[in-house]
């Protein structure tokens, strides 16, 4: 598939992407590293959201301002902003989240030396009126800031369009993700794995077009469903940068039919309400999309939701995966494995270190994960 | 009783602070009180270390700090059992760990006081980390009781207005939440006292640090440690400003005596972010015996370096500016202005920096820290890896190499 090769090229090698875009097409990349940063607002300033996943080769720079104990997207961001690899971007915009990622924006600020900082100081809880409101004040200080950042004007028009776009690549997003849950061999999960990248780094109109032919193009497949014995499973965490484990998981006999990962399903769950002013439509996408663990709902609110998805998605397991030194991720662990284990779904945590276990251990680990769901 | 073998070191007995006995004698009331609470029909509350206990005391709630409970687990040794404990539970070694002990704590009615008293509800405020909105997650589930979060933007660079005006309402919506667990009316008259308790106490609090800028120093950063606790835990009290104008009072006399806490004192130097809680001792003990004393630290002084923002007459407004400025909710260069005027303060020949593996957001930006003050001051400094509770993550023979060395550049 012509469509496919050409977003697994990008996924592949995003900074050569980034770089040309850039060249060509002369647009202002922004760097973020989360699922909390407005990307309307940077689309609407003609900017190009760029999702940094950071670099899992060796940490040398990042050393001198990081120590070991934190997760590998903060040291691996800031390494690439160190080396010199991310020379594509215009700046950064760091919505407030994580206490690593709260410090890592400091340093940033004071290293990194692009032309931008912005800093969104987002509320932690997402469950009160006077939440809401700050959310709004935050979101427009944040337009302003990049109003003046990228020296234009973000128009309420302009507003409209980036809200529409981004309504149509989240929702054909979830199509295509439909389409695999309903059907595992219309397209893999490292092949999706690959579309979410690449959605969070193209340039997001030619990023439409892109998975709306991928969609059609799928849409033509007809599969036998009887075939397809594999056990579904989602998984769920934070960041996902590791498609390899994709490959293995289904040589045991497993697959992931759905995920609860910021870079999967997090990413384009909830629809912006094309009415009334658009900022406040933006904030209420946050404040009724699924939380993250470093925002607050209610106390049981991703739990329920976990247990809600395996039932919906028909899954037999769950696989956790989250970074290892994930504080928010590591503090829901405990509670959210009780409620499957109360429900009675099996499943089993990997931890990510900078590098992925081998994939012989791998596979072993997966076989055991996979006959524990008969 | 009159052992011979005992014959105490009147040297040592003269230097140790007299106070010591009564703060043990007011932290084990509080503790009893917070204890038996439920028999004497007052309700209890969880409350973070940095959040608004005023308020809790102006409705004769009792606040009990988990935060505090995980020092005295880590004081009392006991933090690497219960750690396991946690971590048997599924908690990750690498989360913080006075939240790993407390919730194991709350488990096995396990440390050193058999666990807290059950919380009737709880108050998390995250101008300190968003470990404790985590952590306060935890407890809501294993007690099932209301978690009140009062959310204090972070600053990086400036505190908004409208980040200001989101603290204020907050600080009402936290009243409407007190009303409605105490099923009675906030009291502002008493509120206003208790405000005025509270200043006091910082103010008091901070003549206390203040005194250590006497060389020699008659108190230590260690000594400041140990009497912190009232002003985390009984801010807003009587209690805590008679405590601490009586300890002021004993540090003034002790400087008019010519009383020193390290005898030799020769180097002096600042530290920063927590205790090695359960290597107090041992710390205290290998810096005097260089001849060097910690005279003072960012920690002990955080409650205190917001006292300027606070108005007594206008608390709620004032208070939530005040409480959302703590050093550790601000970003590194704001936090690089107060360690220097710590270091002009006490004017110190060091820093020594505590890497805690537990406490992410004191600990990510200290390598920054540090360069910005070796650079602008010109200061040496030191870092220590450790953990402010969990032995585990303490290796004393490299510690004490580095600090061995530290001490030697120090004396060239
Ligand atoms: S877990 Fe939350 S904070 Fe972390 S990347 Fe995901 S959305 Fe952002
Ligand atoms: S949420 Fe977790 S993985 Fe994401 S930046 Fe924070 S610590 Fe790292
Ligand atoms: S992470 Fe740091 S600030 Fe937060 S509770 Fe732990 S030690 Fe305290």
């Amino acid at each position: 598939m012509e469509v496919l090769d050409k977003i697994k090229r990008i996924s592949n090698e995003p900074y050569l992407y980034a770089s040309n875009l850039k060249q060509v097409a002369g647009k202002p990349i922004v760097g973020n590293f989360c699922s909390y940063t407005p990307e309307e607002l940077i689309y609407a300033a003609d900017g190009v959201p760029f999702r940094l996943f950071g670099t899992k080769n060796d940490i040398l720079l990042a050393d001198a301002h990081l120590q070991t104990y934190c997760c590998s997207l903060v040291r691996g961001g800031l390494e690439d902003a160190l080396k010199g690899n991310l020379s594509f971007l215009d700046g950064a915009v760091f919505p407030h989240t994580c206490d690593s990622i709260q410090r890592l924006s400091d340093i940033w600020r004071l290293n990194a030396g692009f032309a931008f900082h912005i800093d969104v100081v987002l509320p932690v809880k997402l469950d009160t009126q006077s939440a809401r409101t700050y959310m709004i004040d935050v979101l427009n200080d944040c337009k302003s800031d990049l109003e003046s950042a990228l020296n234009t004007r973000i128009t309420e028009e302009k507003l409209w369009q980036s809200i529409r776009l981004y309504n149509r690549l989240r929702q054909t997003l979830g199509e295509i993700y439909e389409m695999r849950s309903n059907d595992p061999d219309s397209i893999s999960s490292s092949d999706l794995y690959h579309v979410i990248k690449a959605s969070m780094i193209m340039d997001r109109d030619e990023c439409l077009a892109l998975l709306t032919a991928l969609r059609d193009e799928l849409k033509q497949k007809v599969n036998d469903r009887t075939l397809n014995k594999n056990k579904r499973i989602i998984l769920s965490g934070g960041i996902c940068n590791h498609p390899d484990i994709y490959t293995a998981l289904e040589e045991s006999g497993a697959e992931v039919i759905w995920d609860d990962l910021c870079t999967g399903t997090r990413y384009f769950e909830g629809e912006i309400e094309e009415l009334g002013d658009p900022i406040e439509a933006i904030a209420d996408r946050y404040l009724t999309r699924i939380v993250c663990p470093a925002k607050y709902l209610t106390v049981t609110a991703r739990g329920e939701n976990l247990v809600r998805l395996v039932k919906d998605r028909n899954a037999s397991g769950v696989i956790f995966m989250f970074l290892k030194f994930c504080d928010p991720h590591s503090f829901d662990y405990p509670y959210l494995k009780q409620f499957l284990d109360d429900a009675g779904v099996p499943n089993i945590l990997l931890e990510v270190e900078e590098q992925l276990p081998s994939d012989a251990q791998l596979k072993t680990r997966f076989e055991t994960f996979v006959d524990m769901i008969d | 009783m009159t052992d011979p073998a005992i014959v105490k070191d009147p040297e040592k007995e003269k230097r140790k602070i007299k106070s010591v006995s009564k703060m043990k004698e007011i932290m084990t009331t509080y503790y009893i009180e917070a204890k038996t609470a439920r028999q004497n029909g007052k309700k209890v509350a969880w409350i973070t270390s940095g959040g608004p206990v005023e308020f809790l005391i102006a409705m004769d709630v009792i606040p009990v700090y988990p935060e505090n409970h995980g020092a005295m687990v880590g004081a009392s040794k006991m933090g690497v059992d219960l750690c396991e404990k946690a971590e048997a539970m599924g908690y990750s070694r690498d989360l913080c760990s006075y939240a790993r002990v407390d919730i194991a704590c709350s488990v096995t009615n396990g440390g050193p006081i058999g666990g807290l008293p059950e919380p009737d509800f709880l108050v998390c405020c995250n101008n300190i980390c968003g470990t404790v909105l985590k952590w306060y997650e935890v407890a809501a589930r294993h007690y099932n009781v209301p978690l009140f979060i009062l959310d204090t933007p972070f600053i990086h660079t400036t505190f908004s207005a409208s980040a200001r005006k989101y603290v204020i309402k907050q600080t009402y919506e936290y009243i409407d939440f007190l009303e409605k667990q105490c099923g009675k009316k906030m009291d502002f008259d008493r509120l206003h006292e208790v405000s005025k308790l509270a200043v006091a106490g910082l103010r008091l609090w901070q003549e206390v640090l203040d005194t250590a800028a006497h060389k020699p120093a008659p108190m230590t950063a260690f000594d400041a440690f140990f009497h912190l606790a009232l002003i985390v835990t009984l801010r807003g009290t009587q209690i805590a400003v008679d405590y601490y104008k009586q300890l002021r009072d004993e540090m003034k006399q002790r400087i008019a005596d010519g009383i020193a806490m390290v005898p030799n004192e020769k180097y002096r130097l600042l530290w920063d972010n927590l205790p090695i809680w359960y290597r107090t001792k041992w710390l205290s003990d290998k810096f005097s015996s260089h001849n060097a004393c910690l005279v003072g630290d960012t920690y002990t002084s955080a409650w205190s370096g917001i006292m300027d923002l606070l108005d007594e007459d206008n608390f709620i407004e004032t208070g939530a500016v005040a409480y959302s400025s703590v050093y550790i909710n601000v970003s590194l260069d704001i936090m690089l202005e107060t360690l220097k005027k710590l270091i002009k303060k006490y004017d110190v020949d060091g820093l020594v920096m505590h890497s805690n593996r537990s406490c992410k957001p004191y600990s990510f930006g200290q390598y920054d820290l540090q360069k910005m003050v070796m650079k602008e001051l010109k200061l040496p400094t030191l870092i220590i890896e450790a953990d402010m509770v969990d032995a585990r993550s303490f290796s004393e023979s490299q510690i004490e190499t580095r600090i061995d060395a530290f001490m030697e550049t120090l004396k060239a």
